[in-house]
């Protein structure tokens, strides 16, 4: 096992490699905008955006740029400065984690937690009532889009616009450093929002594995010891049944600490999404790099996680 | 019924609705066990005799399935019962055991954890005691180093096993009655003789009751003290091992011994598959169930549906068949000598109608 992450963690290295030489490419393939320009401001003399270009390092062949960029990075673990804002692009990042690490893991605490317990409420309620309910609500959720769900959340429940003054609205993100309980109340609205879709997709996957599970032999066997059938459910059904939920977590989660753009604007919460967003606008290269780096970071180390986790779920699972 | 009964099923019905209509699974049947015997219910798939033991065990698949009949254990009425109270008595007192056991062992979990989950269900014993008594049974039932086994998981056991880790978990709780569903189908010849052997002797250790369920006449001979042949949801015959072997009396037995090689009649004897296939449990055929696969049939056949009766002459003994005793006896004799099932018909005619 040891030697199976450690073999894996140098593709990660590789990738990132891959993952970097492939978007600096891209922005110069297909430029959005002159960054040199971008930085001179409105009325940009020519004189000013070239001594911008120089120093910025721009008027360089790319490859050079990129070599470089690599160099910084590989020796100094530096990422550069922002063309736009000419902050240090690590620091300039690593801010933003925070507030999509809280957003992100508090939303899948939510999503987890009602996702599996509906999806196996409904699955042994099958064809009942309260099942119906629940799946055309999951259809709902997972139909309506972020925007969408977080306006009309705001819309209702925003102390400052909302038809009823319940939860602070946009931009009142706190760091949780600064105030637990504000952070906490703030963060409300963005988990519900955040949580609905993936709390839908997630009820939805366990109870569709939970049914053909419960058709197993072993759930036979199980009730034939004369286990309680709350036992046969959740020990031998729902252990069974909950583990491409777990896969699908771990993919989800890391996907969205690279940054859960929509759902940040939303609520103007200062997060990944939200510096990635404005760094496109800004054809803010250094930042994009940084953020497509951190976002493949995440994404290749919770497919690590999620298959070594599976290892442990499942003992026939073994790596070598 | 012998006044001994320890399970004792009577005139059980199972039927179910589909969209093609009303499958009549189980239809009036009734056998019963005493304590430390052994019965086989023989048949094929679909011939409702795993869905009458299921249903003995509270365990019907089928939702909405309507039951009637009864099923005593020891005298007690099992199927009105409450669910919970029905949940304590199974593997408790009426324990299971299954045909594929590496789908019925749950994957996750060591081999330990199941059989002392068993134990808990029904027994006020700490964690530690039920693992003691998991490596306990597993010993029981011959598997070496139990208590390094006790933590191994499913996978890591051959089949056979499996089917003894299986059998130590049905008999966590020193049940009164064993069913066991086809226990060495999916096993190999050598290993199914071992598994045999062991639920034998462990019937006679334990003083259980067992019910073998299978489709394979050669388990009923090596296992069992009586024998019921199932067809269509019903009881066809019904005797001791040694007299099914020796003295069938039902064309279907009849057919059912001839498919399968012996070592009492002629080394050239052919092997005679039954024709045709099992019967909708839907649409099942007029009078005799069995009339359409039948090479005796007559005319009135198709109208008549027998009964299950004692066969004269022959306590113990009882035959759903249309055919008359002594043209049966005639027809079975001709079988034994090795005709075919046709020839042995034109023979048994030929002395009828010279007789």
């Amino acid at each position: 096992m040891g030697r199976y992450i450690v073999r894996r963690l140098l593709w990660v290295v590789v990738l990132l490699f891959l993952v970097s030489l492939i978007t600096f490419i891209v922005f110069y393939a297909f430029p959005t905008a002159d960054p040199a320009q971008l930085r001179a401001g409105r009325q940009p003399n020519p004189q000013l955006v070239e001594q911008i270009r120089h120093s910025l390092g721009l008027d360089k062949p790319w490859y050079v740029q990129y070599f470089r960029y690599m160099k910084a990075l590989v020796l100094h673990f530096d990422f550069g400065r922002s063309y736009h804002y000419n902050v240090p692009v690590r620091k300039h990042i690593l801010d933003a984690v925070a507030p999509t690490a809280s957003l992100v893991v508090g939303a899948a605490v939510l999503w987890l937690v009602s996702g599996i317990a509906v999806g196996t409420i409904s699955a042994v309620r099958r064809g009942k009532l309260i099942d119906r309910l629940s799946m055309g609500g999951a259809l709902v959720a997972i139909s309506a889009p972020v925007y969408w769900l977080g306006l009309v959340a705001l819309y209702l429940f925003a102390s400052d616009i909302g038809k009823v003054h319940i939860f602070p609205g946009a931009g009142s993100y706190t760091p949780i450093t600064d105030d637990p309980v504000k952070w906490f109340t703030s963060l409300i609205l963005p988990w519900i929002v955040l949580a609905a879709s993936f709390a839908a997709f997630y009820a939805r996957l366990l109870r569709g594995n939970l049914i053909e599970t419960m058709s197993e032999d072993y759930i036979r066997t199980a009730r034939a010891k004369g286990l309680r059938e709350r036992r046969v459910v959740l020990r031998h059904g729902v252990r069974s049944a909950i583990t491409p939920v777990v896969t699908a977590a771990g993919l989800d989660i890391g996907i969205l600490l690279g940054g859960a753009i929509l759902t940040e604007k939303v609520f103007n919460i200062p997060g990944v999404g939200m510096v990635a967003f404005d760094s496109i606008q800004n054809a803010d290269l250094p930042i994009i790099q940084g953020t497509v780096l951190l976002g493949a970071f995440f994404i290749v180390i919770a497919n690590l996680v999620v298959d070594v986790l599976y290892a442990f779920l499942d003992p026939r699972v073994r790596y070598a | 019924m012998a006044a001994d009964a320890l399970l004792e099923v009577r005139d059980l019905r199972v039927e179910f609705d589909t969209d093609d209509g009303v499958v009549h699974a189980v239809d009036g049947v009734s056998y019963s066990v005493e304590r430390g015997r052994a019965l086989g219910i023989v048949g094929e798939s679909g011939s409702g005799k795993s869905v009458s033991n299921l249903t003995v065990m509270g365990l019907t698949r089928f939702q909405g399935a309507r039951i009637s009949g009864e099923v005593l254990l020891d005298g007690r009425s099992l199927l009105d019962l409450p669910k919970d109270e029905m949940r304590r008595i199974r593997g408790n007192e009426i324990a299971m055991i299954f045909q594929d056991p590496l789908s019925s062992l749950h994957p996750y979990y060591r081999v330990g954890w199941q059989l002392a989950e068993a134990v808990l269900a029904h027994r006020d014993v700490s964690r530690q005691e039920a693992a003691n008594r998991a490596v306990e049974l597993l010993d029981m039932v011959d598997i070496p180093e139990p208590r390094r086994r006790a933590q191994a998981y499913p996978h890591e056991f051959s089949g056979g096993m499996r089917q003894r880790a299986m059998i130590a978990m049905a008999l966590a709780n020193d049940p009164k009655v064993l069913i066991a569903d086809e226990p060495t189908t999916a096993l190999d010849v050598t290993v199914q003789a071992q598994i045999l052997e062991l639920i034998r002797r462990l019937q006679h250790e334990l003083d259980t009751a067992v019910v073998m369920i299978t489709h394979d006449l050669g388990v009923i001979a090596e296992t069992v003290d009586d024998v019921a042949v199932m067809y269509a949801g019903r009881i066809v015959e019904r005797a001791s091992t040694a007299t099914i072997f020796r003295t069938p009396e039902h064309p279907y037995t009849w057919g059912l011994l001839k498919s399968i090689p012996r070592l009492d009649v002629p080394r050239d004897a052919p092997l005679v598959p039954i024709p045709g296939a099992p019967p909708s449990l839907i649409n099942r055929p007029s009078g005799c169930h069995f009339h359409p696969r039948c090479p005796y049939v007559r005319e009135a056949h198709t109208r008549t549906d027998p009964r299950l009766e004692p066969v004269p002459g022959d306590p113990g003994h009882s035959v759903a068949c249309l055919l008359g005793p002594e043209t049966r006896r005639r027809i079975w004799a001709e079988l034994r000598a090795g005709l075919e099932p046709d020839r042995a018909r034109r023979a048994a005619e030929a002395q009828e109608t010279s007789a």
